[in-house]
């Protein structure tokens, strides 16, 4: 249970970090103008140039590779539920580093994926 | 159409092609790593692991899928908020979870059911502000 919750921490702060980080290079990157491959090839290298991008992929990587370890362990009906916590982390980022304004909606959110965590947790 | 109309619904395709990308991925990469075995949490035990997770195809295969995920999400990511992409994926998690009922015969508890169920209306209320995409 214990190397399942730190591998799990390890999944979602990875991921987390790295959505955040990502969204912070795709914001300056800015959109492609269209979904054709020259465009998109454009837009792939702009983004390859914002540093917040070479922050974000590593962390990602790491997530992935804590994924992988989950899944050789736990039933994906457990590894995948869990990493709902994601949203957890997700809604702290965007309220105390992004500065987005969390309501109290989406806080009740968080407190039931919290409780759905520890029902899937418990089998 | 009008402009915000035709945001709406290349968001809308953009988050669809996310869910079935995500799930299809995830569903590989656990087949992969079912063949694999479990992986030993030590630095010897992962050193094991890397090049029979590296070798092996479905994992490539879910990798494939997730990486279709990764391009959809930063795409849409670059026009609309973090904030109101997160929650598209809600339903993703019982569609996920029947998936591996159906296609990995897992055996899902009532108990853990109403844990997915939970965790999807969670989720559905993350997202309750900034539900318009915008720049």
């Amino acid at each position: 249970m214990t190397r399942f919750i730190v591998v799990l921490a390890l999944l979602i702060f990875g991921s987390t970090g790295g959505e955040i980080a990502i969204t912070y290079g795709m914001k300056a990157t800015g959109e492609p103008e269209r979904l054709r491959p020259k465009e998109l090839l454009q837009f792939l290298a702009r983004a390859l140039c914002n540093a917040w991008f070479w922050v974000g992929a590593p962390l990602m990587a790491l997530a992935f590779y804590a994924l992988l370890v989950l899944l050789s362990w736990e039933p994906i009906s457990l590894v995948i539920p869990a990493s709902a916590l994601s949203y957890v982390v997700g809604t702290l980022g965007a309220k105390y580093i992004l500065g987005e304004q969390v309501s109290t909606a989406r806080w009740a959110g968080v407190v039931l994926v919290c409780l759905g965590v520890a029902l899937v947790a418990k089998g | 159409m009008t402009l915000e109309r035709r945001l709406r619904v290349k968001t809308l395709f953009m988050v669809l092609l996310m869910v079935v990308c995500a799930n299809v991925g995830d569903l590989m990469l656990k087949r992969g790593m079912s063949r694999i075995g479990e992986v030993q949490p030590s630095l010897a035990g992962l050193a094991r692991a890397f090049p029979l997770t590296v070798s092996n195809g479905s994992i490539w295969i879910g990798i494939f899928f997730l990486s279709g995920f990764m391009l959809s999400y930063m795409t849409v990511l670059s026009w609309a908020d973090y904030s109101y992409v997160m929650p598209a994926g809600a339903f993703g998690y019982a569609i996920l979870t029947l998936l591996a009922v159906v296609f990995l015969h897992e055996s899902v508890s009532p108990r853990r059911w109403i844990g997915v169920v939970l965790i999807c209306v969670g989720v559905l209320l993350v997202g309750q502000l900034n539900r318009e995409p915008h720049r």
